[in-house]
């Protein structure tokens, strides 16, 4: 079997075991590269435990700058023997195995169709470390130095990342360079270097950030004003209200009085973080939580309550595998229905869907805003590909000038002028009515809120017009947010075409690189990229232009489609779905083979040869 | 923000307070509970309290959740906001609404299937959390609003309009309040307004979670003869461990005592407020946790219900202090003062690469 030949193009896997330290060495690895000029998209894929199971990180390399997951694996670093089975399998014939060969194993255990490179790690490590714990986490920068030397990384680059890293702690910083060099000079001098799989440098980075969606949510919470962050831990979202407190101590502490312009309070569970947030919001602060589908599931009376009695409030939904309790470490987007009409009653809600960290800054920031503005639940549906993996993306920016959308806010003043007021009085037809907050006139503009029916001047009543009245300014209010919300993006194929696709999220990377592939296949598809619901009206546009659009998602049961079909009114004979949900991420080849199957195009050549 | 008291024009028969109010301007809607019913009693001296302590009606935010006591918030202080939110969760809300601005009171008013049935961990948490707040719970060991059946503080043993029979024990909120840290506990009964007053206004003033249980008998549901929260068996079995005059500081004219010394305690607050207990049980000590747990355990033993102010912490902190946050009410910072702005940005942009 011809080995795998590749420059800059390839995916390496580690298969280690949960809590062994390797973690920050694998991610050392995927910056080297970063810093070498070549994009890579690394992902965490990890069990719901601390130590002891297994866990693996695939880096794909990939200086066309596809940051999907490719699928198949070209060098498994396999560390894990529990594992061992399942990760020789997964290796693309031609590919390459790395293991730890201070053990020897049986021939039975390789396979012959794949390039076998063994270094005693444990050995060298134990020959050259007395201390156990040592002797475990310099395994993990030993095998990085190895591979350095195999794939023809620039140690520079590596040296480089480590003095960043332990700057003055000079002790710490020797140590790890010896440790690299270790394996290095191994490598070197015992194993056939470099690989027919290498990287070379190049300059497609440019100045693009390097980062987890959850901590640049966090960011877009701090940037958007959030004062109050209530969060009960879940993963895949612990992570963005830890980063909020921790940018907050950063950026958010009064430098004269030492005191926070923030308040994180880690509450007893999902239904008193919402409450949390909803007080906050009625009272005049920028408030949100993070949480995940159990903790949606939980919140739903009160996002009924806000809904009603319209209260701005920010949910960042970090989606995981449901349902129930469902895949806690896997990806998925099968929460949009249930957020988007979260709780009992007739609600509908806004939902913000971002593709990637930088629009997870962006939307988090601008959901503050739209809640406020609109006075109602936004949810940012990030989810755990987006939100728990480090991702290349476009840096972040803020407009200085830009003021914070406070929405409509009656004040003292105006009050004080003689200004009409009514709580749910629509006084302009965008549905939205001013709202006082407590404590501003001593006579005038108190309100009771309140779960209940009421009329425009917020006084308790189940008559049936005053019902029905709110009920459809409710709805105009949701017609206003579709003027709003992020609009749609499209990517039109290089000729006209007759296919249709609609994505949305985390699918965005795959998507890309698969219309690419696509074009190539002579498959041509105009894409669009739903960044928001309510569905501003070219979304239907695009819908009726094309006689059969693909949505792809995330889930099981189609429920963008669903949404498109119900509140959009799309024709369902046009769509058809393209669905992955096995909990790991969506990659180009599943999208490119289902819309070639659908496409009917049998007579295109199989994927794999246009993509190496 | 800068409230200014607007002069006012009044019945001349009418008493203004400092601020300027009369009692009347403390008032709400009419009441739509039954007549006859605690709770309005309990509304009645709210209104008293607040006028009698100055509060200017706009600096309370009113907050509960769902019940016939959760109600009664639209029944007084009427042109306060108030919010009636969800069933058992009044105290996540008036969290957050408290971070959000920390310069207005916030008085949580719950009812006891409110707050010792659906929501009892939100009760135990915020108590826990020291939210500066007072907490009322309108406690009639019914659902009055879903028409008498059992609430959590139900007694043992006791039987229902319907003849269903109580198995559960009771839960003790003002036991719980005490465990879980509460800074200032009391009990009272809807029908003894002398103390209940001042025990409101005390709490008002306290700048920590204070929460006072109030037995307020259901007329509807729960007021029968062998009920611990009828108006009958809570005057026979009261057993009041102290009566409070409440001053305010700044102090008004002396209201003279006329009580012995040694039967007086004085506790001054955190703010400057003093707080004058009335030591009725010769050996009540207001400032000993432990001490009332034990008291309120012997004497719930002997079939007594114990009123008054079990215990208050003269030195409390709240979550605002155990946060750290700054003095600027949340809801008035704007961009300016949140947002680190785009050279900071550069910076983290900078570090990400
Ligand atoms: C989630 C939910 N479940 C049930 C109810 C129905 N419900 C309304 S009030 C109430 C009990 C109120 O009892 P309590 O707090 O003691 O108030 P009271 O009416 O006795 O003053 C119940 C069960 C509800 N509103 N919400
Ligand atoms: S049912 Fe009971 S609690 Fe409700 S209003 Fe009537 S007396 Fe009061
Ligand atoms: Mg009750």
């Amino acid at each position: 079997m011809k080995p795998i030949e590749a420059v800059n193009d390839f995916v390496v896997k580690f298969a280690n075991v949960n809590g062994s330290g390797s973690a920050s060495a694998n991610e050392l690895f995927a910056r080297s590269i970063l810093r070498m000029g070549v994009p890579v998209s690394p992902r965490n894929i990890f069990p719901s435990n601390i130590q002891g199971l297994p866990t693996w990180y695939e880096v794909r390399v990939t200086e066309r700058g596809y940051l999907g997951r490719r699928g198949g694996v070209d060098l498994m670093v396999a560390m894990n023997p529990q594992t061992w089975e399942r990760d020789v399998k997964e290796i693309e014939p031609g590919g390459y195995l790395f293991y730890d060969s201070t053990r020897a194993l049986p021939k039975s255990k390789f396979r012959d169709d794949i390039q076998v490179i063994g270094m005693p790690l444990t050995e060298i490590c134990n020959s050259t470390y007395t201390d156990p714990r040592q002797r475990q986490l310099f395994k993990n920068i030993v095998y990085v130095g190895a591979l350095s030397a195999l794939l023809e990384i620039d140690p520079k680059a590596i040296e480089t990342l480590f003095s960043e890293q332990y700057r003055g702690k000079e002790k710490l910083l020797d140590s790890n360079v010896k440790a690299l060099h270790l394996g290095r000079d191994y490598a070197a001098s015992q194993l056939q270097c470099p690989l027919a799989i290498k990287v070379r440098r190049a300059d497609k980075v440019g100045n693009r950030i390097f980062l987890e969606g959850n901590s640049a949510a966090a960011l877009g919470a701090v940037y958007g004003g959030a004062t109050v962050c209530a969060w009960y831990p879940i993963t895949p979202s612990s992570s963005l209200a830890e980063a909020f407190q921790r940018y907050c101590q950063r950026l958010r502490v009064d430098p004269l009085t030492k005191r926070n312009r923030f308040a994180v309070v880690q509450a007893e569970d999902e239904l008193a973080s919402i409450g949390i947030v909803v007080g906050a919001g009625w009272n005049g602060a920028r408030a949100f939580t993070a949480t995940s589908g159990p903790g949606i599931s939980l919140m739903t009376e009160f996002i009924g309550l806000a809904y009603f009695a319209e209260i701005p409030v920010t949910i960042v939904n970090v989606q995981r595998g449901g349902p129930s309790t469902g895949m806690p470490t896997r990806t998925q987007q099968s929460d949009v229905l249930a957020c988007a009409y979260a709780s009992h009653g007739d609600t509908k809600h806004v939902l913000l869907f971002p593709e990637d960290p930088k629009e997870c800054f962006d939307f988090t920031a601008k959901a503050l805003d739209l809640a406020e503005r609109l006075q109602t639940p936004v949810f940012v549906m990030t989810d755990l590909d987006i939100g728990m993996n480090t991702r290349l993306c476009e840096p972040l920016a803020w407009d200085d000038t830009q003021a914070y959308d406070r929405g409509k806010l009656m004040t003292y003043e105006r009050l004080e002028a003689g200004a009409e007021f009514g709580r749910y009085l629509d006084v302009d037809g965008d549905g939205i009515a001013y709202r006082t907050l407590p404590g501003t006139h001593p006579t005038r503009g108190g309100y009771f809120t309140r779960g209940t029916t009421k009329d425009r001047f917020a006084r308790y009543s189940e008559a049936g017009p005053d019902y029905m009245e709110n009920m459809q300014r409710l709805l105009r209010k949701f017609e206003t947010a579709k003027t709003l919300v992020p609009r749609p993006l499209l990517l039109p194929a290089p000729k006209p075409a007759r296919f249709g696709a609609i994505f949305y999220g985390s699918t965005s990377p795959a998507m890309v690189e698969a219309l690419d592939a696509l074009a190539d296949r002579g498959i041509l598809v105009n894409a669009l990229r739903i960044r928001a619901f309510p569905f501003a009206d070219e979304i239907v546009d695009f819908c009726n232009s094309h006689p059969w659009v693909f949505v792809i998602e995330q889930n099981r049961d189609a429920q963008l489609k669903t949404l498109l079909v119900n509140e959009a009114g799309v024709n369902q004979n046009r769509l058809i779905s393209v669905l992955h949900y096995d909990g790991t991420p969506i990659t180009a080849r599943y999208i490119v083979d289902e819309i070639a199957r659908h496409a009917g195009a049998h007579t295109v050549v199989p994927f794999k040869k246009v993509v190496s | 923000m800068t409230y200014i008291a607007k002069p006012r024009l009044h019945h001349p028969t009418l008493a203004v307070n400092k601020v300027g109010y009369t009692r009347r301007d403390y008032e709400g809607k009419i009441s739509t509970l039954c007549a006859g019913c605690g709770h309005d009693s309990i509304s009645a001296a709210i209104i008293q309290a607040c006028w009698e302590l100055d509060v200017e009606p706009h600096r309370v935010a009113k907050l509960s959740g769902i019940g016939c006591s959760s109600k009664t918030p639209d029944y007084f202080l009427g042109n306060s906001h108030g919010f009636n939110s969800v069933h058992g969760r009044m105290p996540s809300v008036l969290t957050g609404a408290n971070l959000a601005n920390r310069d207005l009171i916030y008085l949580g008013i719950s009812g006891d299937g409110d707050s010792a049935s659906i929501g009892i961990g939100q009760f135990a948490h915020g108590m826990r959390r020291a939210v500066n707040m007072v907490y009322i719970v309108e406690n009639n060991g019914v659902y009055g609003l879903t028409k008498g059946q059992f609430s959590a503080t139900a007694d043992q043993g006791s039987q229902s309009k319907r003849g269903i029979v109580n198995n559960d024990s009771a839960v003790d909120l003002v036991a719980l309040a005490l465990q879980l840290g509460a800074t200032f506990v009391a009990r009272s009964f809807s029908g003894d307004k002398s103390q209940l007053v001042p025990l409101i206004k005390a709490a008002i003033v306290h700048p920590g979670a204070a929460f006072i249980d109030v037995i307020s008998p259901c007329v509807a549901f729960n007021n029968h003869t062998g009920s611990t929260k009828s108006y009958e068996y809570v005057r026979d079995h009261n057993e009041p461990v102290n009566r409070i005059d409440f001053d305010y500081w700044p102090k008004r004219e002396e209201i003279t005592v006329d009580y012995a010394e040694g039967e007086v305690v004085s506790v001054t607050q955190h703010d400057g407020s003093v707080l004058r207990l009335h030591k009725l049980a010769a050996d009540y000590d207001a400032h000993d946790r432990i001490g009332a747990m034990n008291f309120l355990q012997q004497r719930h033993a002997l079939g007594e219900v114990v009123t008054g102010l079990l215990y208050v912490d003269p030195q409390p902190e709240d979550l605002h202090a155990h946060l750290k946050t700054a003095e600027t009410p949340f809801n008035t910072l704007g961009a300016k003062d949140l947002c680190p702005g785009s050279a900071a940005l550069e910076k983290i942009n900078a570090s990400l690469r």
